[in-house]
């Protein structure tokens, strides 16, 4: 068995101001993943959904700034710790990650012996 | 010991690389769960195969001795080093048997085909993969093919194994539900190692013989462990009938022959028979795959006795199937070729025009060329001029730029002749 990070990239414009059916939509669909992992033979390791990036300070050496790390559209907004088999159970397990705004990154754990 | 011994001896280890490489590296991995200690053993096996053959004389089967002494090469290698292990995890291999299996060697081929053709590597990794591990190439001849420099696909292959690894990627075949996906992958590479030689994208020669013969024998191996998998078939009916023409391609000087102007008694006609019968195999029973319809295709240009008889009505009712299953832009365009022998050229050029928007052929040089053919075919020569010159500019394989250059030249000698009673 391997850890995997599973890394949420959505885009935040469609969590801005959503429509409590929106919300509750991505509640469930995350709920339901969370069931959906241990049918799949994996376990679900840990996981949290972030604060957007507006609440995000970066600091490079020391300078400490308001922001997130990188600008881009598409942005880390949560993320879950797997664990699978072989890359393939997790990228089973990965397609079904809600993600409706964007997609996901499968990241294997690095193991320090 | 004799010169010839060492000759005959020199020639089995030749051949053994050749047929047994990839079914050796493939039992091996499975014992050393690591690419490269694999690859070393397999190597280490095959040197000392020369010296031990010249004692006891080449074994009844080369395969098995060489999966032995490879496997046993990592086994030990485990053994010895277990503190000093690769800082890389080991591949993960559903069930292990880590023991050397002399007796009935199973064909581990396919989960080496699948593990350097899985999704999660990028398509030229893929490439570069198949051909070290599956088809024994040196990272100077992969290097060569593909026409980067050695570091560059040195680090492309040292990159894609890491990952291999490192991500988890597994050493097997693929499920029942995946197998159609992970399939097409496969193929595509397989197909793609291929056009890589059948028209080599750049050089001074039209076809890399070394290349095609490395596909036949992809599709082969494909064929011969999955011989239900009619795509499989598709796939193999299709390179046959294509490299079936391989001779009459270019002429004695080197110049290329479209295939109106192919002698077709020389073509392969056993080649073409073993093609037919794989095309009817892959056409047999549900609705055919992008591969098996591509043979048939293929088959019926062949199957045609002269040029001027192609059945082109059922050529394009076989493209507007292939576009329903497959909607690529390059189907489409030779689509519109078909078209324009059917119903005209003028019938084609919006066809082809409507594809120029396609980002996907911005660089294909078979449009502005296809394009060019038809406009000429048309009389407007200056327009023609000017779509010759841009797949001119687009190609990068010097007997086909060649054959454009002379279209261009015959082109304009018409349109000035034609230009001429009213200039």
């Amino acid at each position: 068995m391997a850890q995997y990070l599973i890394l949420i990239y959505e885009d935040e414009s469609g969590y801005e101001n959503p429509d409590p059916a929106v919300w509750q939509q991505a509640m469930d669909a995350h709920n339901r993943f969370a069931e959906q992992v241990g049918e799949l033979g994996g376990q679900l390791l840990g996981g949290n959904a972030l604060q957007p990036t507006a609440t995000a300070t970066s600091i490079r050496g020391d300078v400490v700034t308001d922001g997130p790390f990188v600008e881009t559209k598409e942005v880390l907004g949560g993320y879950y710790l797997i664990e699978a088999k072989d890359l393939d159970q997790a990228l089973a397990i990965s397609k079904l990650c809600p993600a409706p705004f964007g997609g996901v990154e499968v990241r294997p754990v690095m193991v320090l012996s | 010991m004799n010169a010839d011994d060492t000759a005959a001896v020199r020639l089995a280890v030749a051949d053994a690389h050749r047929r047994e490489w990839a079914r050796v590296l493939a039992a091996t991995v499975r014992v050393a769960r690591d690419l490269d200690l694999a690859e070393e053993c397999v190597q280490d096996a095959y040197v000392s195969a020369m010296d031990a053959w010249l004692g006891q004389g080449v074994p009844a089967n080369p395969g098995a001795w060489l999966t032995t002494a490879a496997q046993r090469r990592a086994l030990n290698a485990h053994k010895r080093a277990a503190t000093l292990r690769s800082k890389l995890p080991l591949l993960v291999v559903p069930e292990t048997t880590p023991e050397i299996e002399a007796e009935d060697i199973p064909d581990d081929r396919l989960r080496l085909v699948f593990t350097c053709c899985h999704p999660a590597l990028a398509r030229e990794a893929q490439l570069a993969l198949t051909l070290r591990l599956v088809c024994g190439l040196t990272t100077a001849e992969i290097a060569h093919a593909f026409l980067v420099s050695e570091p560059t696909m040195a680090a492309r292959v040292t990159r894609a194994k890491k990952k291999i690894a490192a991500a988890g990627i597994p050493y097997r075949v693929p499920s029942t539900e995946e197998l159609p996906e992970r399939l097409d992958a496969v193929l595509t590479v397989v197909h793609l190692v291929f056009t890589t030689g059948h028209a080599a994208p750049t050089g001074a020669a039209l076809v890399r013989a070394d290349l095609v013969d490395h596909a036949l024998d992809l599709a082969r191996i494909l064929c011969a462990l999955m011989p239900d998998e009619r795509e499989a078939l598709g796939l193999l009916a299709q390179l046959l009938l294509h490299d079936a023409r391989r001779a009459t391609r270019v002429d004695p000087s080197g110049r290329m022959l479209l295939l109106e102007e192919q002698d077709r008694s020389r073509w392969d006609t056993v080649q073409i028979a073993d093609g037919l019968r794989l095309v009817r195999a892959a056409l047999r029973g549900g609705r055919p795959g992008r591969f098996a319809l591509q043979s048939a295709i293929a088959a019926l240009y062949t199957e045609t006795p002269t040029y001027a008889d192609t059945d082109w009505r059922q050529l394009r009712d076989l493209y507007d199937l292939l576009l329903s299953v497959w909607p690529s832009p390059v189907v489409a365009l030779n689509r519109a070729v078909v078209v324009s022998m059917l119903d005209g050229p003028a019938a084609a050029l919006p066809l082809v025009e409507a594809l120029a928007a396609d980002p996907r052929l911005a660089a294909y040089h078979y449009l502005p060329a296809t394009r060019a053919d038809l406009l000429r075919r048309l009389g407007r020569t200056q327009e023609a001029d000017v779509a010759y010159r841009a797949a001119i500019a687009l190609c990068d394989n010097a007997v086909e730029r060649e054959f454009l250059r002379s279209r261009l030249h015959s082109a304009r000698a018409n349109g000035a002749a034609y230009a001429g009673p009213t200039a």
